[in-house]
């Protein structure tokens, strides 16, 4: 199971986190502080491995961003790190050539993402076609909602005059 | 699309983003947060605000709590967003409340309201943003308010849906297996689900709940063999393939089920030869996600009850992983290694070089991971070695955590197998002197009781020699500044116990010396005590040996100083040194015998020794004693406490309707009172009877059976009745077999294990050319110990007639395992062969019906039956592009053609190379797509130059500091 998603970027500034299992938010600025200091600090061709309280985190650098996710001790490593790529390329796919810049000022947008790929922990969709198709219908009704919206409140904005 | 036409968010919201995006330490960062925040509490609470500005509000709350900021003024603000009606807000209000709240906020319960109606919604993404939620906010105690819908959703037309609710299902398992328990049914019949997706999922709870129970599963052993040839044939859409390997996700919940099935359990195993055979077969490092899939599959094997070919394939396999120049891959080879020697220690033989170069690696994770592989592979003719490289290696580590684990494995495999006590002691110093307080206390306590024990032998020389070593080496390190608490603890006590046994050390000589111990460690109560009573027992044992005593004038202040300590237990130790001082010999040596620490010390439980004193009182008139239960009072009060508890444990939260009035079922009560009773009733034991008869007196009223409902409270948390939760007592069903099941089997594998590395040993190879002679000596050590004799490996005949058993049992359960086993000619025939139903699970359920026709074939659509079996390869990379194309022309939307056609960069780092393999090609589209135009490929410079004049448009542009934030990831 995945416990958790980090998005750290190579300053050691937080991109994303997504807790899987309960962490109090003292304990979430732990982890993230030691884990930063642990991957960041790690020469390129190491493995992409760091056990960790008993626990193993996967990370993978992509451009400035490192993604880590945080394993039980029988997972398989190379599989979430295929996860951690199946999350990118779905990624890459909604926001089209996805750069640091897209996940800064639309993380919500990438929690969404996340959502449809993991789930309780667990991938919940390894095609990417369906994932990227349960996406692109909540946002077509999100866009619908919010030309109603803008039409609306462009007609208060109107009768306030 | 997300990324066109600006992001959307008012101007602050970006002005906040990009200022902490700029800020240039993490104090500035946390002084923009604060004041964020401040804002925030100040508009939030605004009357009227938009609710287009208050989704915004919420999502900046998101920012300011990602940041590592407390949020939860805001909390009951994004709870309200989930009431909305509106998708787009209730979206937002979802994200943030499985963001903000871990399970057991008291918030939840205002929501689980909603998510009752959103789960009913007509519109399935509505459906899916509850379910996403439940699966992150819905507790033990909430479990019974959503499951009915919950499972009803497993029948929702909607794949997505159905998969939610399998992950939903999942969840609950895991925070509360009995509230599940019933549904067990339901996860087989979406194993059967014409959605791979939908399958796929099932395959999580179905691997806890065959990790729980693994016996209760085997008839679905065929079932998933069945389903994982299939997949590795490419029977699923290709929308599932994933860098040209087909479905390899699935693929490896499988193996792991696999290996839960087949442990310990050779006719389960021998089904999955087969495939388990044709995993290995094509067998290349190229890609990752291959390596994965033979990394789960060795995994596997190891778990099975496997025949030597299949264990010859994943030791190729495996060494191939460690010649890999790849860390990753070492990495795993190594743990495979790992699995591999539990089976066969033979295998490691021909690694020795590649894992002393592990070993060595700047790599901590790889040096760990080799450690831990050697950890399983010590005996009695390497320990030394090994043992002294993890100190070594202990000793140049700051994680406390590691530090701790290996301290403790280094004493565990000290004690097992130390060739000599000298050296055992030794080893015990320095692991205390360098792990320190680290160590586990216990360890200490084993230590202590080992020394006085010995090594279980009969020679009681032996123990006298590894006492007195003990004693040598400890008075030597004694004087060393900073030893760690817990160590001198062990040697103040060896030290009293022993110090002056053999007569080498005069008892002046060591109460000195525990003296400066105590004085040393003005501030360590603990120690302290350790020492005085160490005095006390040396002088105790002069005494008894008839030598006169005269307490040492730095004792005699320790003495002084400690009477007049604040802590009591010191005092006490103090005063009774005195007083042992006072006494003759002979009483002296009845209360401290030397050498004693081991005798049992009896107690007479019944006091026996007063009965005499209870007679003569008896006898003057004095009334007898009655047992606490047989006083009438008293038990009346504990069957009145039995009933409270008992009404609370069935009054829980309720969220349903009062039903009619119906006697209770007995079923679930029994078992909660009885644990809740030890909790509440000091006297528990004789209340007993009194309250099992309780709910069975309620139980000979009822005649209706128990409610479906209230059996899935069973051991529930109740979080506003009595804090009762009692997890043993319903669920034992669940959980006993688990533990039984999962330990027993492992237990028998290391006992096999440790004997073979005792009996069997084998010859050592000559180590090859051009290796330095000190790694050689390394190798030879740690590997040198197996000697001549040779397991004698299962004969080739045997395994033959074994191969072609499990295929005749195959063939007579399933036609498709036995078109397989017939080797390449009838792989080329089975296409034609009628396709095959992937659920054979020989259990009349709606997937049945379909039994002719293979399902996913009939999902598939885009491309016909012939194709799948045919187009191998091309096919494999045009439906790639093919699925991009579909997908997006499904959803029309402006600027799409930009984001298609960049999603491929040129430079194809081996990352996208699948995507970029077939982005360059213009590959004709299968029917379902053709509208679309062949789309050109390739960086599309429009696009990145859109987003770029969005970033600066915000104000964010690419400098010197954040050159990275335009880079693309994949790029």
């Amino acid at each position: 199971m995945i416990h958790f998603v980090l998005l750290i970027s190579r300053q050691g500034k937080v991109r994303l986190t997504k807790w899987y299992s309960p962490y109090s938010q003292k304990e979430r600025s732990k982890v993230i502080r030691e884990l930063s200091g642990v991957i960041l600090s790690r020469g390129p061709k190491l493995s992409n491995f760091v056990e960790w309280r008993g626990y193993k985190v996967v990370y993978k650098r992509y451009a400035s961003l490192y993604f880590c996710m945080c394993i039980d001790q029988d997972d398989n490593e190379l599989e979430i790190l295929e996860i951690i790529h199946h999350f990118v390329e779905i990624l890459d796919r909604y926001f089209g050539s996805v750069c640091e810049l897209d996940l800064i000022f639309n993380f919500h947008k990438a929690y969404y993402v996340l959502d449809e790929v993991l789930i309780a922990g667990e991938l919940q969709e390894s095609s990417k076609k369906t994932v990227a198709r349960l996406i692109a219908a909540q946002d077509s009704l999100v866009e619908t909602a919010k030309e109603q919206a803008n039409s609306i409140s462009n007609m208060i904005a109107q009768a306030t005059k | 699309m997300g990324s066109q036409g600006g992001w959307g968010q008012s101007k602050e919201f970006l002005d906040l983003v990009k200022s902490i995006g700029e800020a240039r330490s993490k104090a500035e960062e946390d002084r923009i947060v604060m004041s964020e925040i401040e804002n925030l509490k100040r508009r939030i609470t605004e009357p009227d605000i938009p609710k287009r500005k208050m989704k915004e509000y919420i999502i900046r709350l998101v920012y300011v709590e990602m940041l590592g900021h407390d949020a939860s003024f805001g909390y009951i603000h994004a709870v309200k967003m989930t009431h909305d009606d509106s998708l787009l807000l209730k979206r937002t209000g979802y994200l943030a409340v499985t963001l903000f709240l871990n399970e057991n906020h008291d918030l939840i319960i205002l929501i689980v309201n909603t998510i009752q109606k959103d789960l009913k919604s007509d519109n399935y993404l509505v459906v899916c943003a509850a379910l996403t939620a439940v699966c992150k906010l819905i507790n033990e105690e909430t479990i019974p308010a959503v499951l009915p819908q919950v499972v009803e959703l497993l029948g929702h037309p909607k794949e997505a849906v159905k998969r939610k609710a399998i992950m939903a299902l999942h969840r609950f398992y895991q925070r509360a297996p009995s509230s599940v328990a019933h549904l067990i049914s339901n996860f087989r019949k979406r194993l059967c689900d014409n959605d791979p997706g939908v399958m796929g999922a099932t395959l999580c709870p179905l691997f806890d709940l065959i990790a729980a129970d693994a016996n209760s599963y085997k008839d679905l052993v065929v079932s998933f063999v069945s389903i994982l040839k299939q997949v590795t044939e490419r029977r699923l859409p290709k929308s599932y393939d994933y860098h040209q390997m087909p479905a390899p996700f699935i693929q490896i919940r499988l193996l792991k089920i696999l290996a839960l099935l087949g442990n310990g359990d050779k006719q389960a195993s021998e089904h999955m030869y087969i495939v388990l055979g044709d995993m290995f077969r094509k067998c290349d490092l190229s890609s990752n996600i291959r390596n994965a899939v033979l990394y789960e599959s060795i995994c596997c094997v190891s778990s099975i009850n496997c025949s030597t070919k299949l264990l010859e394939s994943a030791a190729e396999v495996t060494s191939q992983f460690l010649k890999s120049d790849s860390h990753n891959l070492k990495y795993m080879g190594i743990d495979a290694l790992g699995r591999l020697i539990k089976i066969n220690p033979e295998i490691a033989e021909e690694h020795q070089l590649a894992v002393i170069d592990c070993l060595e690696d700047p790599d901590d994770t790889l040096k760990r991971k080799t450690f831990e592989l050697l950890y399983k592979m010590t005996k009695s003719s390497n320990v030394e070695v090994i043992v002294d490289r993890m100190i070594d290696y202990m000793i140049s580590i700051n994680d406390n955590h590691y530090k701790t684990e290996i301290s403790s494995r280094c004493i565990e495999l000290a004690e097992q197998f130390a060739p000599s006590n000298q050296w055992f002691i030794q080893t015990m110093n320095k692991v205390f002197e360098h792990a320190g307080d680290l160590v586990n206390v216990k360890v200490a306590h084993n230590l202590m009781r080992l020394i006085p024990e010995g090594f279980g032998e009969d020679n009681e020389g032996a123990d006298n020699q590894l006492r007195s070593s003990a004693v040598e080496s400890y008075l030597r390190i004694i004087g060393e500044p900073k030893l760690p608490s817990l160590f001198l603890q062990v040697i103040c006590w060896v030290l009293g116990e022993y110090g002056t046994a053999d007569r080498k050390f005069s008892a002046s000589y060591i109460t000195g010396k525990l003296c400066d111990v105590a004085e040393a460690h003005p501030s360590d109560d603990i120690v302290k005590a350790y020492a005085v009573t160490a005095i006390m027992k040396i002088y105790a044992f002069e005494i008894a040996a008839g030598r006169k005593v005269e307490l040492l004038p730095e004792c005699q202040s320790l003495v002084d100083e400690l009477s007049a300590s604040h802590s009591t237990d010191l005092q006490q130790r103090a005063y009774e040194l005195q007083a042992v001082l006072g006494l003759d010999a002979r009483a002296v040596e009845s209360i401290m015998p030397s050498d004693a620490s081991c005798e049992d010390i009896e107690v007479d439980k019944s006091l026996s020794f007063l009965d005499g004193y209870v007679q003569e009182a008896l006898v003057k008139g004095a009334r007898p004693y009655i047992p606490e239960s047989e006083r009438s009072g008293m038990s009346n009060i504990s069957n009145f406490r039995g009933q409270v508890h008992h009404d609370s444990s069935t009054h829980g939260l309720r969220f349903e309707a009062y039903e009619l009035p119906k006697p209770s079922g007995a079923s679930r009560i029994q078992p909660a009172p009885l644990a809740a009773s030890k909790e509440l009733v000091p006297v528990s034991e004789p209340t007993y009877p009194q309250e099992i008869l309780q709910p069975a007196s309620v139980s000979s009223v009822s005649e209706t059976g128990p409610t479906e409902f209230k059996l899935r409270l069973d051991g529930i948390q109740k979080k506003w009745g009595r804090p009762t939760y009692s997890p043993t007592a319903p669920s034992t069903s669940n959980s006993n077999p688990q533990k039984t099941v999962n330990g027993a089997p492992q237990l028998v594998v290391q006992g096999a294990v440790s004997s073979q590395a005792h009996d069997v040993s084998y010859d050592s190879r000559k180590t090859k050319v051009e290796v330095s002679p000190e790694k050689q000596k390394l190798a030879a050590s740690l590997f040198g110990g197996w000697s001549s004799k040779t397991e004698k490996r299962p004969t080739s005949t045997n395994h033959k007639t074994t191969r072609v058993h499990s295929a005749a049992v195959e063939k007579s359960q399933m036609p498709t395992a036995a078109v397989a086993s017939t080797e390449q000619a009838a792989e080329k025939e089975s296409p034609q062969q009628p396709p095959l139903n992937l659920l054979d699970l020989g259990d009349p359920t709606p997937g049945d019906s379909t039994a002719s026709i293979d399902p996913f074939k009939q999902l598939e659509g885009l491309l016909g039956p012939s194709d799948v079996s045919s187009v191998g390869n091309s096919a494999v990379t045009a439906s790639k592009s093919a699925d991009i194309m579909s997908l997006y022309a499904e959803s029309p939307i402006s600027g799409l053609g930009g984001t298609v056609a960049n999603m491929a960069p040129t430079n194809s780092i081996n990352l996208t190379s699948g995507v970029s393999n077939a982005a360059n090609r213009n590959v004709p589209v299968g029917s379902a797509s053709t509208q679309v135009a062949p789309v050109k490929k390739g960086p599309n410079p429009q696009d990145s130059l859109e987003k770029h004049a969005v970033a600066r448009q915000v104000g964010v542009t690419p400098s010197v500091t954040n050159p990275n934030l335009f880079r693309d990831l994949l790029g």
